[in-house]
């Protein structure tokens, strides 16, 4: 058996992806004209999968701050955080995120992808365990690999089973680490995250949140999850992205455990990358309180989601749960998910095709993704392309 | 008292028929992935199922030891489930 063989399947599932002229795995973004279009295939596209929830990619103050430390300092920093990558600006936004969370302190990371598994690989080891909420992001789960502890699922949203499962670990729930995320990425919908608080309240796990789709989205000054449920003091590490709302690229941990800033030491992930650019900080610092003071960013957001939602929902599609920033339409077969795709895209509409075992469950998903920057005219014609394409799936 | 093997293949079988791809005929040596169709998902999802049927904790990454029936069996008969 050869090393290849492996992509034998994957080859055929190609094969008809590229039918559409190119790949919707890696869709060809020819210009970027805004937070919410571009050309794609030659054309002006309304971009409505691209995670930019507050729109904040082109605001004048982040553009600003990232072209100033670009010329004061320089492309890179061509080394970990561990060895010459910690310049004053990486350590000012981990103040400046741990205050933001009110928390003791706050480490900062390359990717969000690297935040995950640099929190979870740091935290446990062999002999530990962990409980995830089944439906949690891959970072999450090849954290979880790396870490090399013991890894228990519990099903999706539902703390009733978690607690089942923390009840059958014995005395080793005591010491679990339980992972949950505040809005899934691929459905849109929220964890029931009092409920959560309670059960882990019968042992004395500890909780980690990954707030990667609701930083900015939920809570009053955009916090997240946490924050609207109010149960900031009951979360022990709160994780996030900066690739979303704050319009960059990076990571982060907060917490109130002083043992977070072992993890300098201690994980992997964090040592053995370079740390991120002086210009992503510089414009990550920009946003981060745009987003605190985002009110009226948060309003739009919410309006043009619920306005998506219930648009769609009307044309009789099947739905994520509940009113979101991520607006999932569920189809039952691959070919039927990349027609629609294809044919969104000839509406002028580009969103994200997600095939299992991405999107859970046998569904296939065209995924929306709405913008605080989306104007009402921008979704209604997304609604209206959905509209025409209704005979795809009927 | 802890259910026999035989016992726990019996209940694993019947779990593995709601699962396996429609008509997959199936015995001790059929790999979960290659014979009964389930990508890596759906076998963490039958983890569930069966950590429900046999009311034992299961973790994630002892499936990395697991390519049969057989081996399944063999990882819940070695958690000692109690007997039905």
């Amino acid at each position: 058996m050869s090393l290849f063989d492996k992509f034998s399947s994957l080859a055929s599932d190609r094969e008809a992806l590229l039918s559409v002229g190119f790949d919707p795995f890696g869709t060809p973004i020819e210009e970027v004209y805004s937070p919410t279009e571009a050309r794609i295939d030659g054309r002006r596209i309304i971009l409505a999968g691209t995670n930019n929830y507050l729109g904040l990619t082109f605001n004048a103050e982040c553009l600003q701050a990232a072209h100033k430390a670009i010329d004061e300092q320089g492309t890179g920093t061509t080394g970990s955080r561990m060895a010459n990558g910690s310049f004053a600006g990486h350590r000012a936004l981990e103040k400046e995120l741990a205050e933001f969370y009110q928390m003791r302190s706050a480490i900062v990371f390359t990717t969000g992808y690297q935040a995950n598994l640099a929190v979870i690989s740091g935290l446990t080891q062999a002999g530990d365990v962990i409980v995830i909420d089944s439906d949690c992001h891959a970072s999450i789960y090849d954290g979880c690999k790396l870490s090399g502890a013991d890894v228990v699922r519990f099903r999706h949203n539902n703390a009733e089973d978690l607690d089942k499962r923390l009840a059958r670990l014995g005395e080793r729930a005591n010491n679990a680490l339980i992972i949950i995320e505040g809005i899934y990425s691929m459905l849109g919908d929220r964890a029931p995250l009092k409920e959560i608080i309670e059960v882990r309240k019968k042992y004395s796990s500890l909780l980690v949140v990954d707030e990667a789709h609701s930083l900015g989205v939920l809570g009053e000054t955009g916090q997240g999850l946490i924050e609207e449920c109010g149960v900031l003091n009951e979360v022990d590490f709160v994780v996030g992205t900066f690739s979303k709302s704050l319009g960059s690229i990076g990571g982060y941990c907060a917490s109130n455990h002083p043992e977070l800033d072992f993890l300098r030491y201690a994980s992997r992930p964090y040592v053995f990358t370079a740390s991120p650019s002086p210009s992503v900080i510089a414009s990550t610092r920009a946003a981060l309180p745009i987003l605190r003071d985002g009110k009226h960013l948060r309003k739009k957001l919410w309006n043009n989601a619920q306005k998506l939602y219930e648009g769609l929902s009307e044309l009789n599609y099947e739905l994520g749960p509940e009113i979101s920033t991520v607006v999932a339409v569920m189809l039952d077969t691959k070919e039927q998910a990349l027609a629609f795709w294809r044919g969104l895209l000839e509406h002028g509409v580009y969103v994200n095709l997600v095939f299992p075992p991405a999107a859970p469950g046998k569904k296939c998903l065209v995924r929306c993704s709405v913008s605080a920057a989306h104007t009402d005219e921008q979704i209604e014609k997304i609604i209206a392309a959905f509209a025409d394409l209704g005979s795809l799936v009927k | 008292m802890s259910a026999s093997y035989d016992e726990v293949l019996r209940r694993l079988n019947k779990q593995l028929e709601t699962v396996a791809e429609l008509n997959a005929e199936f015995d001790e040596s059929t790999e979960l992935v290659d014979g009964l169709g389930l990508d890596s998902f759906k076998v963490l999802d039958l983890l569930l199922e069966v950590e429900d049927e046999f009311d034992i904790s299961i973790p994630m990454n002892v499936l990395a030891d697991v390519r049969t029936v057989a081996d399944m069996a063999k990882r819940i008969h070695e958690l000692g489930p109690k007997a039905e």
